[in-house]
């Protein structure tokens, strides 16, 4: 066998692990998929109505809850990898001469498709509220794009915490400011109506620019977000994050 | 060497300025026990870490099934099957779907593999229950059941046994066994003497770091005069004139007993009787000792603490 077809069918096969233990594990996928609806629940039908933004607030707050919903699947692989790591399973691989990428890749392939059903299931919730996007075709491909995009960097990121992080515990809490981050972006309110010090962190940090090109491809209209700044955020996230990863992965026996 | 299946020579490890390794040598025969024995923090689990290519050496030369653990990574790999100290098993699978990983991703197509390895290690009825009801016991079993498919000729259980209740741990030295009948190498850590006892053809005591002692079971007894012959008074008197009497025997006041050295073989034993009945001692018990592993653990071991807090 060649390497590669080595390669695809060892992340295969950890790939089907994954998707057994997300599937098992019911609270991974409370996290994942109905914790953010929940929230979507509360911003939209509890706290939306006092937010004056504009325009209707479920058109406003989706694309929000979008990343919101990436960023809450993300607990679980932190876990998962760091499960995996101080149980001795990765070495078990390792000792097998299991692909290298194999074991990481299952880890975000299956974080990125848990992060798709999220959003999916988001955007259902949504037209049931009254969502009304504007997005063409092409629009929506673009919004599906940067979901990808911005899962697959996040994931590598939460992969080499999982793998840094000293105990299970430790690296579900590190990957909490990713989760927070949604709240201290343009999210749920717009960053106009925030405090001077609290709004410069809203502007530069690399949630708001994504958010801010989601809601631009939504209404149809692309050229209202910071397509380019989003885009370089995701790169930027995921070499760091696979950089990380790979030579933590390389360096704990 | 084509007979020995690991052999190690001035390996050295250390983390930042911590020597964990100070230069061991050793040999393992191929299909023969190999025993590690040492405390806790000894660098048995270093040793097991290099051998089987998780960490590289600082120094010195490897050979595991006759390549290089340095440049022949990938055939080492293998060769090898490993059970780690804790039980690397995937809580969230079944004890068939475990084994089933295990068989695809060393791409074994046979079904009956893994059904096979479920009836040889007993573990059937919970096949396709979550490892996460398994008990310590079936998760140790399962643990090496993962590890034989692919039949790996050279098997590394470090610590195997930890942790254990008796029961499981005679099933364990059992299976071991087993293998060993089928050719298997295995190289085995522990921290029990009577384990290493039971099942190692050659037993290495590593010791901060260094090998204090090597050779099999019997030769490492040899090496400690422990042997006595125990005598327990339960009138203090009696143990007072016995004590007087046999000046050569070493006293324990609080137990009130003595103890004469002996060798244990049945002519000694009479004349010891025949000369206690000759000065007329009369003890209430009378017990045989033989130096078991635990004695030359102690004395080879006690000695180098000494030595480290000496220094």
């Amino acid at each position: 066998m060649s390497t590669i077809s080595t390669t695809l069918g060892d992340s295969a096969i950890m790939l089907r692990r994954n998707i057994k233990h997300s599937m098992r594990n019911p609270i991974t996928m409370f996290n994942a998929i109905l914790l953010p609806i929940v929230l979507m629940l509360m911003f939209v039908k509890v706290l939306g109505g006092g937010f004056d933004v504009g325009v209707s607030y479920i058109d406003y707050a989706t694309p929000g809850l979008l990343v919101m919903a990436i960023s809450y699947g993300l607990g679980a692989t932190a876990t998962a990898v760091n499960d995996d790591m101080t149980k001795g399973v990765i070495n078990r691989f390792k000792v097998m001469d299991v692909s290298r990428g194999a074991m990481l890749t299952g880890h975000v392939v299956i974080t990125t498709v848990r992060a798709l059903v999220a959003c999916a299931a988001i955007v259902g919730v949504a037209f049931l509220m009254g969502f009304d996007p504007g997005a063409s075709a092409l629009d929506w491909l673009g919004v599906l794009g940067v979901i990808v995009l911005l899962s697959f960097a996040a994931s590598w990121l939460t992969v080499a915490m999982g793998l840094a992080a000293k105990s299970v515990e430790s690296a579900g809490m590190a990957t909490v400011p990713l989760i927070m981050l949604p709240f201290l972006s343009s999210a749920f309110v717009p960053a106009e109506t925030m405090d001077t010090g609290v709004r410069q962190f809203v502007e530069y940090q690399p949630f708001t620019p994504i958010i801010e090109t989601l809601r631009g491809l939504l209404a149809g209209d692309p050229s209202g977000g910071d397509t380019l700044a989003a885009l370089a955020w995701c790169v930027g996230i995921a070499v760091v994050g696979y950089v990380w990863a790979i030579s933590t992965f390389k360096k704990r026996a | 060497m084509k007979s020995s299946a690991i052999a190690v020579t001035g390996l050295r490890k250390a983390y930042g300025d911590k020597v964990v390794l100070d230069g061991i040598d050793f040999e393992v025969a191929a299909g023969s026990v190999y025993s590690m024995l040492g405390p806790n923090g000894a660098g048995k689990t270093t040793t097991v870490n290099v051998l089987t290519t998780l960490m590289t050496a600082d120094a010195g030369s490897v050979r595991v099934a006759g390549h290089d653990v340095a440049t022949g990574i990938k055939q080492v790999r293998a060769a090898i099957g490993v059970t780690g100290q804790f039980a690397a098993v995937d809580e969230l699978l079944s004890g068939r779907e475990n084994l089933q990983l295990m068989a695809d991703l060393k791409r074994v197509r046979s079904r009956d593999v893994v059904t096979g390895l479920l009836e040889r290690f007993d573990l059937v009825e919970s096949a396709d229950k979550l490892v996460a009801t398994y008990s310590g016991g079936m998760r140790r079993k399962l643990d090496l059941a993962m590890t034989l498919i692919g039949k790996p000729e050279i098997i590394f259980l470090d610590e195997p046994t930890t942790g254990l209740d008796p029961r499981s741990r005679r099933t364990m030295w059992d299976i071991v066994r087993g293998l060993v009948a089928d050719g298997t190498t295995i190289f085995l850590t522990t921290q029990y003497l009577d384990e290493a006892d039971e099942l190692a053809d050659r037993i290495a005591v590593l010791n901060h770091g260094r090998l204090v002692a090597e050779g099999t079971p019997e030769q490492l007894k040899r090496r400690i005069p422990g042997g006595h012959v125990r005598l327990r008074f339960t009138d203090p008197a009696a143990y007072r004139s016995a004590a007087a009497t046999l000046r050569d025997a070493t006293t324990d006041d609080e137990t009130l007993s003595l103890r004469i050295p002996s060798d244990g073989s049945q002519r000694e034993l009479r004349s010891v009787l025949d000369w206690l009945d000759s000065v007329g001692i009369e003890a209430d018990e009378l017990s045989l000792h033989t130096p078991d592993l635990d004695d030359v653990f102690l004395a080879l071991t006690e000695n180098t603490t000494k030595e480290a807090i000496a220094r």
